[in-house]
């Protein structure tokens, strides 16, 4: 039977990565597929799983009673959804939603967290990793908050 | 008989102001609008290089440096693409067919088509940014054979903010012209990518090794910009920024636009990046 594996190796979140290492993460793997408007998570639901975008696009939304949905931002094909599985009380934040049909590889987090407290090394890696996304997030956000394209910026 | 040529098509004293006639003002979003303008000297036309500016003359209101956005292979019309944000370009944008505006130019140095030729073209642009890098595009997409791929990014703030849109469209549906729109904040109907414009380099379809990256935006956003651009491999030698500075002479007599030992109007707006990158983070400047 095929496995995810050759799938997992290509994306650019786990290349690199020690064999020994992958493989206890396609232990936690599972292919799964969203149609446009399918919600991937919802704010405050448990976090136990973040998604490997393989193609498509999700919104991570935050809503609003008088504004409704607002997106803060896209993340495609290539990048890596959610994080909240790793800080507890793990709990998601906001809302992910596909923008168009999402296809992704979901990581259970329950199970990764097992693993990665038997495996110190696999936890360093996959800390270093999120650590880098989550510095180019707020980077990002900062940037955002700043508003420079107003007339005042 | 070179002076008489000069004199048709070029205005001889920098200072001077051409007069020029409003052909057609266009708003393009809610604070941006074109203006096409027509030489009514009977010059043959306006030629000038990607990335350069005008001085434009609002008569009885004041002047301000608006770079270029048209064709350069359109000489007959005269673009420019701005934003009302102050009294002049306010002004600017009560202008109706037929006004009569000033015009010296044009000015400045320009984008590196020409160095491109045989890379990658890279295009990033932030907001308004857009404008004095699409000429660079036009001369682009006229040779288009002559250059690896050519990828436009463009941020701006909200979906209504974007600018040539209808443009922007047609240019998604060439086969030849990857083209990447990004928004800061947008509702639920917004189908397009949401982040700062930073966010689509890492996936960028282009050969880092093998290109040239144009960038035209806010300072802040160049400046990240350009260390994405430089995370995936790109040179500081093959970037180029366009600068903002108050330019009043142009022509780099009345010092305005000093940016450290070069002059905006003069020595840019157009640097490559390696020349100016110790003078980016100065605050003094």
């Amino acid at each position: 039977m095929e496995t995810l594996e050759p799938i997992l190796a290509e994306h650019p979140f786990l290349q690199g990565l020690e064999a020994r290492h992958l493989q206890l993460i396609v232990g936690c793997a599972s292919d799964v597929r969203f149609d446009t408007g399918q919600f991937l998570f919802r704010e405050g639901e448990e976090a136990n799983q973040f998604y490997i975008i393989r193609r498509g696009k999700v919104a991570v939304e935050i809503f609003g009673a008088q504004k409704g949905p607002i997106t803060i931002q896209t993340i495609s094909e290539g990048e890596v959804l959610g994080w909240s599985w790793l800080i507890p009380p793990y709990n998601w934040h906001f809302d992910a939603r596909a923008v168009e049909l999402t296809r992704a590889i979901a990581l259970d987090g329950k199970c990764l967290r097992t693993k990665c407290e038997n495996d110190h090394d696999l936890g360093y890696e996959l800390l270093k990793r999120f650590t880098g996304i989550m510095e180019q997030r707020l980077e990002a956000t900062r940037l955002q908050l700043l508003d420079i394209y107003g007339n005042h910026a | 008989m070179a002076t008489m040529l000069e004199q048709k098509n070029q205005i001889v004293d920098p200072m001077l102001p051409a007069p020029y006639r409003v052909q057609r003002l266009r708003q393009d979003t809610y604070d941006t609008f074109t203006l096409e303008l027509q030489s009514t000297n009977g010059a043959d036309g306006f030629r000038f290089s990607a990335g350069q500016f005008n001085m434009l003359y609002v008569f009885g209101v004041g002047e301000v440096p608006i770079s270029i956005s048209g064709d350069p292979a359109m000489s007959a019309t005269l673009v420019h693409t701005t934003r009302a944000v102050g009294t002049v370009t306010k002004a600017m944008r009560k202008l109706k067919r037929g006004d009569m505006l000033g015009v010296r130019g044009p000015f400045g140095t320009h984008w590196p088509v020409e160095e491109a030729v045989g890379n990658d073209a890279v295009i990033v642009a932030g907001g308004i940014g857009l404008a004095p890098l699409r000429p660079s595009l036009y001369a682009i997409l006229a040779n288009r054979e002559k250059f690896g791929k050519v990828v436009l990014l463009y941020g701006t703030r909200t979906p209504s903010d974007i600018l040539f849109r209808r443009e922007l469209e047609s240019w998604r549906l060439r086969l030849d012209l990857e083209v990447y729109v990004t928004v800061d904040r947008a509702t639920g109907n917004w189908r397009g990518n949401v982040g700062v414009v930073t966010t689509l380099i890492p996936k960028a379809p282009f050969d880092p090794r093998n290109a040239v990256a144009m960038v035209c935006g806010p300072e802040i956003m160049m400046r990240f910009t350009v260390l994405e651009l430089q995370k995936r491999g790109v040179t500081a030698e093959n970037i180029f920024l366009s600068m903002e500075r108050n330019m009043k002479c142009a022509v780099g007599f009345c010092g305005h636009c000093q940016f450290g030992p070069t002059f905006i109007c003069k020595d840019g707006p157009v640097f490559r990046y390696d020349r100016i990158k110790d003078l980016l983070a100065k605050r003094e400047i």
